[in-house]
């Protein structure tokens, strides 16, 4: 990797610290912008958490809406019952979104390809609709948040508090994620996108490496979950959404697929252009679908690619 | 004759009414090459499959190194010391042939889920590896860009590094132009100081030149075996072929 390359994850971490401490030091910079930045650093935790097992490990998935929305729902749920512990909000929801991909996962990876996608798609929906069912929890309507999540007796609320802790959990995301990557483990996964039987007849159970990189996968997108329901202190099945899924995997193919600080690209422009480009006009995928083709057709390896010549 | 790292008895497997493997039975003795050879549709490749696990016989039994594997996942069979080149060139094209190496390396020694620290290398096998395959100055090269013969080199090298009991080679030489497919052979004919090896291949030049033992399947029945020069000899053979080249 070259050293410019090395400089652009930090180079956006850097950008992301600066923005509520700029608007602190009373820059112009309204309140819109953290706001903002705010939901892309959520997403782009979510959107990470899809690249590792779409970008390294070539799984397909096209229900990472799902352990998003069990996130989400953990807090909710936890809400109701009087419970804003971070310390236990947070480990429940990953433990919930873990079992889940563990189940699905199990029966998911017996397909591959545009089968893969296609079931992982239908668990997500079920997950979907099962959020509207949840009478408890609003239903089809959603659930407001009584209040937000605390750690230690800190709450998440205020202007920044939320913001520091969700910038936080992406850098944390991005070193697992890295990490992993360069492990054993994540060339194994990488590899057996790569080569399956490859990998198989090296004496690797493909079967299992890519299951624990989907549980793991889930486990980090529920805290992004977690977080999403305290932004908007709202949850309703709307997270579960196919279309909610999609985004994310346009957010990873838009930043770069493999790349994992692409996807916070990917993320910023997906939130930029519906945050932006949907106050203009309500038609904004008009727009935004073509740039998407563009980008698939020109810029194979994503924005995070531009300019590096090792295709 | 010592206990023989392969030994497949009375294998049958059919797919639907096709009988594919007639109960086969054959054996592969410690460092020697054991070719099989057969015309199109002779059931190569569904022994093949069977060997590696891909496909389940409906019956008869495998053993590899006195252990039965006929039920074994390919990965375990991996393990067990069975290694693979594969009729189409199979390689880890994103990463440097050094790297393919060293990672067939580890995978076979160690955890596939060791999740912290870089994936680094192993010692001096995967390097010696490649050199043996003469593919040490191209180590830092990424696979998808060496030549067709140099992928093939690059499989071998991953199956030589992981020290296999029996190495099963299926069609090692397709697709290599003349000068290479000299070269590939001596490069064969030195594996099996290391290995047993079970290879199926059509060229029959090579086959003669390689084998210690040969088994002539035909519509999934073993007609012949015996060392080359009795196969070259048996008119059951000769009529199989029905004028290819023996």
């Amino acid at each position: 990797m070259s050293r410019a390359s090395r400089m652009v994850p930090i180079a956006l971490f850097a950008s992301l610290a600066a923005i509520p401490i700029l608007r602190e030091a009373g820059l112009p910079i309204g309140g819109f912008l953290p706001l903002i930045a705010g939901r892309i650093i959520i997403f782009a935790i979510a959107a990470m958490s899809l690249d590792f097992i779409l970008g390294v490990g070539g799984l397909a998935s096209f229900g990472h809406a799902a352990p998003l929305a069990i996130g989400a729902y953990a807090v909710a749920i936890l809400d109701a019952a009087g419970i804003h512990d971070a310390t236990i909000v947070i480990p429940a929801a990953m433990l919930a979104a873990g079992i889940f991909a563990l189940v699905t996962g199990a029966i998911a990876l017996r397909t591959s390809g545009i089968n893969f996608l296609m079931i992982t798609l239908a668990f997500a929906q079920m997950v979907y609709f099962a959020a509207g069912s949840l009478a408890d929890y609003g239903g089809d309507d959603g659930y407001s948040l009584d209040a937000r999540i605390m750690w230690a007796g800190w709450k998440l609320s205020g202007r920044g508090g939320l913001y520091a802790v969700s910038l936080v959990c992406l850098f944390a995301a991005w070193l697992l994620f890295r990490t992993l990557t360069a492990s054993r483990f994540g060339r194994l996964l990488s590899a057996a996108r790569q080569n399956r039987v490859r990998v198989q007849s090296m004496g690797v159970d493909v079967f299992a490496v890519q299951l624990t990189s989907m549980v793991i996968a889930a486990m980090v997108c529920a805290v992004a979950g977690v977080l999403l329901a305290n932004e908007a202190e709202f949850v309703s099945p709307a997270y579960a959404a196919w279309g909610r899924s999609g985004s994310l995997m346009v957010m990873v193919l838009l930043g770069g697929a493999g790349s994992l600080h692409g996807a916070i690209l990917g993320a910023a422009l997906v939130v930029l252009f519906e945050e932006g480009l949907g106050r203009v006009t309500p038609h904004w995928p008009l727009i935004f679908g073509p740039l998407l083709v563009l980008s698939v057709l020109f810029l194979r390896r994503g924005i995070a690619g531009i300019g590096r010549g090792d295709g | 004759m010592a206990e023989p790292v392969l030994d497949i008895e009375v294998l049958r497997k059919s797919f639907g009414a096709l009988l594919v493997t007639d109960d086969v039975s054959l054996h592969v003795a410690p460092h020697r090459i054991h070719a099989v050879i057969g015309p199109n549709g002779a059931g190569k490749t569904t022994l093949i499959q069977q060997i590696s696990g891909a496909l389940k016989p409906d019956s008869g039994r495998i053993r590899l190194a006195g252990q039965d594997i006929t039920a074994l996942a390919p990965h375990l069979r991996a393990r067990l010391g069975l290694a693979r080149v594969f009729q189409i060139t199979s390689i880890l094209p994103e990463y440097t042939a050094l790297e393919n190496v060293s990672l067939a390396v580890q995978a076979r020694h160690g955890s596939a889920f060791r999740m912290i620290g870089p994936s680094s290398g192993t010692g001096p096998e995967p390097m010696r590896a490649l050199d043996r395959v003469g593919l040490a100055p191209r180590h830092a090269i990424r696979a998808q860009r060496l030549s067709h013969g140099e992928k093939r080199r690059l499989e071998l090298a991953m199956a030589l590094a992981v020290q296999p009991r029996l190495m099963l080679l299926d069609e090692p030489l397709a697709g290599a132009g003349p000068e290479d497919t000299a070269s590939l052979i001596t490069l064969l004919a030195g594996l099996k100081q290391d290995c047993a090896i079970l290879l199926v291949e059509h060229d029959m030049d090579a086959v003669f030149k390689l084998a210690d033992d040969i088994t002539v399947l035909a519509l999934g029945r073993v007609i012949a075996r015996g060392t080359p020069a009795e196969i070259k000899a048996n008119p059951a053979v000769r009529a199989a072929y029905l004028g290819e080249d023996v």
